[in-house]
């Protein structure tokens, strides 16, 4: 290949496309890395300053889509499927995660569990569910842990690993210590997790990417409250501003911020990728007239994340989509199935101070008895549900809005049954792969540029409404032991016929959890998976896959660490710089 | 006079808006007229009258608990910010660059006909009366009147509402904190 204007092009600067960034540069590569969004994170110019545009603003952040994508720009569609919904049901924002430098790590709370060694091999420990597409991955949990352990100290995450001093006593093993001691615990989770230990539960302390002491030149975390949807305000969060610094000061990472990525370019034979079309926004004065740009690279690499990377992939062929002989692009998608169990106490639970959710609890991923039973008695094979965060509620704004208008307002708020002294349990369900759920091209909806929204089609399987079932009476019992005078179960998304109810809910009709995954699901068979174990499209051999379209599991944790850590494994892979394995 | 409303719309919507968050003289809470719903309203419907437009404010501290304020450095729109936010505020007005998927009535048009709806009078009447034509006018209007009252009573002042902070003090909260944020201690309730 001839005149490459850099070793790869990364399309996506998020936890996925930065951490291959900072690989590759460490190895001596250079790389090009274009986001879609506006940079608010930090300067691509030397000397790399951190911005300083993140703040404690409600409005900002969770009204007025600063960090994007904006509906109006870039609508996506949803369905729960053809035959309910027709073509769409909705048209905006569907589980909209941040578009902007830095993507869904700048607006996640950094809650950075690892998977266990179960997850990745479901089908030969708990055998296949029907209806669902339940496979092992192609690799194990011995194959990601030195790369858990170098994306927990890029990032820096803030832990416990010893079960005596609150540790997770059902963590698979670890090859060292967290890089720093936990921060502050909430008021509320000591709450919660007294109750929750004598239910016979075992809640830890949660593995968070905020900074408990100094580290990596950002400072401590100050405990503002003011986490998940905020980009922080003191850079306390290092994912993904500590791997992006990293890569830009090696001088070999060119960050090109509102650059769209319109197709993936390939040569002639169709098997090897040469560089991406896109749109410099930046150099625009409206929405037609963006100068055209091609990049050309030894590499291409997709971190768009699990909706944009299969968008771009299909709009890269209109013939049936770029690198898709198995058809499978964009489907297997998967969120998690979220449980959301809250519990109004008689005082303040002073859930606006400190890290959003200090603790966790993986009781019902790792299940029991009872949990067996009940999946017997469901049908179903097995039953799994996910991480539970024992966390605080939203901002004032949110609760106004969910209370009615009226003379009961002002007393409604004074009380603040729906926040000050709200405790919540949000549980993180697996959520099975199913051939049916997918991310498409919507036939008629357009963004801002002319490109095909994606369209998500999407419902639960039935094992996430049984698994939901299940566990939540187990954590409204937990929240009336705690103290709580009354506590209550929804789900996202909604179960059932939609009702009024439904479309006033906040969380939306989609699921709300931002966890996106699966779109691109790999494995060792062409026919079966879209890339190989070493993230590499099977059709294309120069092509990689860096975030967490990949995943052929949900699992019941949060995707970032793990999708970092697989994005870690990719480029040390491909620089051939692999880490030893420690067992 | 403000940036887009007139006097007259100006005691018509305060008066909704008190209807929407009555003011609750037990506690001295303030209800949306005095809580600023309608000066909120007022730089949102015409955030396009400043330079940059009131829509982002800055960051990353207000200057209440340390630091410089920035609040009030609002963020430069790109054009295709631009673009998205006057089609949101002022419609898309059959302008082809902002119907790509069809039309978009605009925050400035609902208020024009709600206000029309409500009538000049509307702050003269009974609260009876009130209620009954509120409840009358159509596509939505007491729920987004509600929804920006909660943004204008619980938001930064910078926004235009919250008056002096009222709309926090009245429910006991403090707002942003940065960069004094709260101690391990404050964090774990510990006295």
């Amino acid at each position: 290949m001839t005149n490459v204007d850099a070793d790869v092009v990364i399309v996506g600067s998020g936890p996925g496309g930065a951490t291959f960034a900072e690989v590759v540069t460490a190895a001596g590569w250079t790389c090009i890395v274009l986001d879609k969004g506006r940079n608010h994170l930090i300067d691509a110019l030397p000397p790399h300053a951190p911005k300083q545009h993140f703040a404690n603003d409600e409005l900002r952040f969770m009204e007025r889509h600063f960090l994007g994508p904006d509906p109006l720009l870039e609508p996506r569609s949803y369905r729960r499927s053809a035959d309910t919904d027709g073509d769409r049901l909705f048209a905006g924002d569907v589980n909209n995660l941040p578009s902007t430098v830095g993507g869904g790590g700048v607006h996640a709370d950094g809650k950075l569990p690892r998977f266990r060694e179960d997850d990745f091999h479901l089908r030969s420990l708990l055998g296949a569910v029907d209806g669902a597409e339940v496979d092992d991955w192609p690799i194990t949990y011995a194959d990601l842990e030195p790369y858990y352990a170098e994306v927990e100290r890029a990032i820096g995450v803030a832990g416990e690993a010893d079960p005596a001093r609150g540790g997770n006593p059902f963590a698979s093993w670890r090859s060292g210590p967290y890089p720093m001691p936990p921060g502050a615990d909430m008021f509320g989770a000591t709450l919660s997790t007294a109750a929750a230990e004598r239910r016979g539960l075992h809640p830890y302390r949660a593995p968070t990417g905020a900074n408990s002491v100094p580290y990596d030149g950002r400072p401590a975390c100050n405990n503002c409250g003011f986490c998940g949807f905020y980009g922080c305000p003191i850079h306390a969060k290092g994912d993904p501003i500590a791997m992006l610094s990293r890569a830009l000061h090696t001088g070999r990472c060119d960050l090109r911020p509102e650059c769209v990525v319109t197709e993936v370019l390939i040569d002639g034979t169709g098997r090897r990728a040469t560089g991406v079309r896109y749109l410099d926004t930046s150099q625009a004065t409206g929405a037609h007239d963006a100068p055209v740009v091609e990049v050309h690279a030894r590499f291409v690499v997709l971190a768009a994340g699990a909706f944009e990377t299969p968008r771009l992939l299909l709009r890269s062929n209109p013939a049936g989509g770029l690198a898709n002989s198995s058809g499978l692009i964009g489907r297997h998608l998967t969120f998690h199935f979220q449980t959301l169990t809250v519990g109004a106490f008689p005082h303040s639970m002073l859930g606006h101070r400190g890290r959003a959710v200090t603790h966790l609890h993986d009781d019902h991923i790792v299940g029991d008895d009872h949990q067996a039973a009940a999946a017997r008695a469901a049908g179903l094979p097995w039953l799994r549900g996910g991480i539970v965060e024992h966390g605080a509620a939203a901002g004032p704004v949110l609760e106004a809005k969910t209370l009615p208008p009226g003379p009961l307002h002002n007393e409604a708020m004074r009380r603040s049954d729906l926040r000050d002294k709200l405790w919540v349990f949000t549980m993180q369900g697996e959520d099975l792969p199913q051939h049916g759920n997918q991310v498409d091209l919507d036939p008629r909806l357009r963004d801002v540029w002319g490109l095909a929204a994606g369209r998500v089609t999407y419902q639960p399987h039935r094992h996430e409404i049984a698994a939901s079932a299940y566990v939540a009476p187990i954590l409204e019992h937990v929240l009336r032991d705690a103290g709580a005078e009354w506590a209550f179960t929804t789900t996202s998304p909604p179960v059932g016929d939609l009702t009024e109810l439904d479309l006033l809910n906040p969380l939306g009709v989609a699921p709300a959890s931002k966890h996106w995954m699966g779109t691109c699901r790999m494995g060792s068979d062409a026919a079966t998976s879209v890339v190989g174990p070493e993230q590499r499209f099977h059709d294309v051999e120069n092509l990689l896959c860096a975030d967490s379209s990949v995943f052929v599991t949900s699992a019941g944790y949060g995707p970032t660490l793990t999708l970092a850590a697989l994005s870690a494994r990719a480029a040390h892979l491909l620089t051939d710089t692999p880490r030893e394995r420690h067992y | 006079m403000g940036a887009f409303f007139t006097d007259d719309d100006w005691r018509v919507l305060a008066a909704a808006a008190d209807l929407v968050i009555p003011p609750d003289p037990l506690t001295g809470a303030p209800g949306g007229a005095t809580g600023g719903v309608v000066h909120y309203l007022d730089q949102l419907l015409g955030a396009f009258t400043y330079d940059p437009p009131r829509i982002w404010a800055g960051g990353p501290f207000s200057g209440r608990h340390g630091g410089d304020a920035s609040f009030g450095n609002w963020f430069a729109l790109r054009p295709v910010d631009e673009l998205a936010w006057r089609t949101r505020v002022e419609g898309s007005l059959g302008r082809s660059e902002r119907e790509v998927n069809g039309p978009t009535v605009g925050l400035q048009e609902h208020y024009r006909a709600g206000l029309a709806s409500l009538g000049p009078d509307f702050a003269d009447l009974s609260l009876e009366q009130q209620q009954e034509r509120l409840h009358a006018v159509p596509d939505g209007f007491r729920d987004r009147l509600y929804a920006h009252a909660c943004e204008a009573l619980y938001g930064d002042p910078v926004y235009g509402g919250n008056r002096q902070g009222s709309g926090w003090a009245s429910i006991g909260f403090p707002g942003d904190v940065q960069p004094r944020g709260y101690t391990d201690d404050e964090v774990r309730g510990d006295p």
